[in-house]
């Protein structure tokens, strides 16, 4: 049951690369991911930058070896999950006892929208072969059958933070001898239907977002897919791998269906309990990737909640939402990729576009990129609507 | 360690959310798409709150307080839910906004209310619950991942209290769609005749059950959540019953240890096939109960079942709605739900009388 849980390697497609590799190379050239849209159809196309994936459909299906008329959903979660796998050296997957646990909020969308425009002109019009693939979890079973996975295969949605549940769970499977591998994180496709949801409710930036910044108006919205490969004790000893998944929570802010409270409750129970479970102090974080989506909202209870946390001894922070735009369901599985490199590493990753101190609070994130720290232990935090906040804590091997 | 299963709450298209025995008056149907028989909600929600909730929020949360009140707990340290289509009526409505009007001027409570995890995340905001919570959305496995994700968590020892559950919703947009894919009936059925019907397709079914597992057995409990299980796409029959002996073996039983089967049969000739073949291979002579002619079909249906498992348990009786073959014996210790989705997901639960 205490049995420890590893990161064998991780994948991940995004608005700034199309593997790893490019999207670390994007953030030592300091070049975010947002621009004019390219891919999405919308009206709002000239007003809101996003960082989308800079491949179109066509593109994806031949990375991804499957069909080009299914969901992007599906197209991303593939690439992202393949590297991942591939990274991790475990070579032939029908060898062990594999689980996939996948995140993501609205499943197969960017077909259903299309589906609905000529659906509500005709109840019989549309093709179904635009809806097969609605649900969140066909999206899911699509790629496990692409991979070869059958064990377990599962899929959580609990907005911003999906990506980071699956994580948690999938070490609960591992640490409860269900499977040996568990091949975890998130994927989302921009849709039409976010885009104008996130726009109703008025967060989104006309310009390229400012986490953590006074001046911050709101958050760009991105698209893409990261999966970690989780890994148990006995599996880890054959192989070298990046870090140990030490640590992790999810609490509920109960405060309000999309805001979060003020004092950022949710939030400082999530990194508190991932501290606990990890058995550290707060001083032994060496970096924290910030959910910081840039909203007025968010960083303020997001920064009150650390300060509370962690003062007086401020770990370095950045917002990789500053070039990957927010990712939404896949954010925590791209972002703990991001983390757990991090360890690997020692790279801490820069945010971009902060200029002006957020006067609520008396720290700031880091601006340049750099690698080749000493990095023992870092957090990575999602948190979403409904309340959903999530921390999950990598640690170096020893 | 035995987790018990202190409290369970039920909103289904049967009068489960008011107590009394287990299926005493029978709601008998004659059409292919079955509703919640709505409790009064006010109970539990403030008046202007409920004009805003969809059904699907309010059967979650009816379900949820329902458990809990017969747990006696009013503050779990967990909620997980599992949900297929999540709100699909707010969905729908903020997508046919965005088509009609262009993407313009739309107002934001249809999309707030979209997101899978609303019905998590009303039943913590409502209860003041910070922590844990969490939401499955994995098609006919959500709600038994829902409950695999209890069972490891009360086992970490990192709760006393969880609650979890499956919940789904039919709206008019999803019973049109879901019916040009084939699924239900061409022509109705009625209730008591369905699982004999010799043609394909089925009902639609919804609604919410929920239950207060813990690790301490509570007044209420009458049995124990002794295991659950999933199975993706089954290669053969032969693939499903190899699962179920091991499962059983898993849990230190064999098939003779069982007193009682639950089948997920509806009606669907070729669906229920593989239900004659389990009971053929491994439980012959064993009664079987079945509950999908009674809440209809959908993905987190198995939560019905082991709903009505767990009552059967608490009455030592199989009501007559539910019989479908044999003799129920005398002392119902140990009951397996046996459960599929569309062929492609399979699940068991066992219980066990405490």
């Amino acid at each position: 049951m205490n049995e420890k849980v590893w990161i064998a390697g991780g994948g991940v497609i995004c608005g700034i690369g199309l593997d790893v590799p490019a999207c670390i190379q994007s953030f030592r050239d300091m070049k975010p991911g947002m621009e004019a849209m390219q891919h999405l159809s919308s009206v709002h196309r000239s007003t809101f930058p996003v960082a989308e994936v800079k491949a179109d459909n066509a593109t994806l299906a031949d990375m991804a070896g499957m069909p080009e008329n299914i969901s992007r959903t599906a197209l991303l979660s593939m690439i992202a999950a393949r590297e991942a796998w591939q990274s991790s050296g475990l070579g032939d997957i029908s060898q062990y006892r594999v689980g996939f646990v996948s995140g993501n909020t609205v499943g197969g969308m960017d077909k259903t929208e299309d589906f609905f425009a000529e659906y509500l002109s005709d109840p019989r019009g549309g093709r179904l072969q635009n809806l097969l693939h609605h649900e969140c979890g066909s999206i899911t079973e699509l790629v496990a059958d692409s991979l070869g996975v059958r064990h377990h295969i599962s899929t959580i949605s609990t907005a911003c933070s999906s990506g980071a549940n699956a994580l948690m769970y999938g070490s609960r499977l591992i640490r409860n001898n269900i499977v040996d591998v568990v091949i975890a994180g998130g994927t989302d496709a921009l849709t039409r239907f976010t885009l104008n949801g996130f726009n109703t409710l008025m967060i989104l930036d006309q310009q390229p977002c400012r986490p953590f910044d006074d001046t911050r108006t709101g958050l760009n919205l991105g698209e893409g897919a990261g999966y970690v490969v989780l890994v148990s004790d006995s599996l880890a000893a054959r192989l070298q791998p990046w870090c140990r998944l030490s640590g992790f929570a999810n609490a509920n802010d109960a405060f309000h269906q999309t805001a979060s409270s003020p004092d950022g409750t949710g939030n400082y129970l999530a990194m508190k309990g991932a501290l606990d479970m990890s058995g550290l102090q707060p001083q032994q974080i060496g970096y924290i990737n910030l959910h910081g989506t840039g909203t007025q909202n968010n960083d303020v209870s997001e920064g009150i909640a650390i300060n509370r946390l962690f003062a007086p001894y401020f770990p370095a922070m950045s917002s990789t939402k500053s070039f990957t735009g927010h990712t939404l369901g896949a954010s925590g599985g791209i972002e703990a990729v991001f983390s757990a490199l991090a360890v690997k590493e020692g790279i801490i990753y820069p945010n971009a576009r902060f200029e002006h101190q957020m006067k609520e609070l008396p720290f700031a994130p880091v601006t340049a990129f750099s690698a080749g720290h000493d990095l023992q232990h870092v957090m990575s935090n999602s948190f979403g609507f409904g309340g959903n906040c999530s921390s999950l804590v990598f640690s170096r091997a020893s | 360690m035995q987790i018990y299963i202190n409290g369970t709450g039920c909103i289904s298209p049967q009068e489960t959310a008011q107590g009394g025995p287990l299926l005493a008056a029978p709601r008998e149907y004659e059409q292919v798409r079955l509703a919640t028989v709505d409790p009064d909600y006010k109970q539990w929600i403030d008046v202007k709150q409920i004009r805003r909730m969809s059904r699907v929020v309010k059967m979650g949360v009816g379900a949820a307080n329902l458990s809990l009140e017969a747990a006696g707990v009013t503050a779990p340290d967990a909620i997980i839910t599992g949900t297929a289509y999540g709100c699909l009526d707010d969905t729908g409505v903020f997508l046919t906004k965005m088509v009609n009007q262009q993407e313009e001027m739309l107002t934001p409570t249809a999309f707030i209310q979209s997101t899978h995890n609303t019905v998590a995340g009303q039943i913590a905001l409502l209860l003041g619950c910070n922590g844990y919570n969490n939401t499955f959305v994995h098609r006919g496995f959500s709600f038994e991942n829902a409950l695999l994700d209890a069972i490891m968590i009360l086992k970490e020892g990192s709760a006393q209290h969880i609650l979890a559950g499956g919940v789904d919703e039919i709206t008019n947009h999803s019973h049109q769609l879901l019916s040009r894919f084939g699924l239900y009936k061409k022509t109705p059925v009625k209730t008591m005749e369905l699982l004999n019907s010799p043609s394909r397709g089925t009902i639609a079914g919804e609604g919410a059950a929920f239950f207060t597992l813990g690790i301490a057995k509570q007044p209420g409990a009458v049995a124990e959540l002794s295991g659950v299980s999933t199975l993706y796409k089954p290669l053969w029959e032969g693939e499903v019953i190899g699962h179920i002996m091991k499962f059983l073996e898993d849990n230190n039983c064999t098939p003779a240890d069982i007193d009682l089967i639950v089948t997920g049969r509806n009606g669907d000739i070729d669906q229920d096939e593989i239900y004659e073949e389990v009971a053929d291979a491994l439980f012959p002579d064993h009664a079987e109960a079945s509950f999908k002619h009674l809440c209809g079909e959908y993905p987190t249906a198995a939560a019905f079942g082991v709903w009505m498992a767990n009552a059967i348990i608490a009455q030592q009786e199989v009501p007559e709605a539910a019989v479908f073959f044999g003799r129920t014996p005398e002392k119902i210790k140990k009951v397996l739900i046996y459960n599929h989705h569309q062929g492609t997901h399979h699940s068991l639960v066992l219980l066990t009388a405490c």
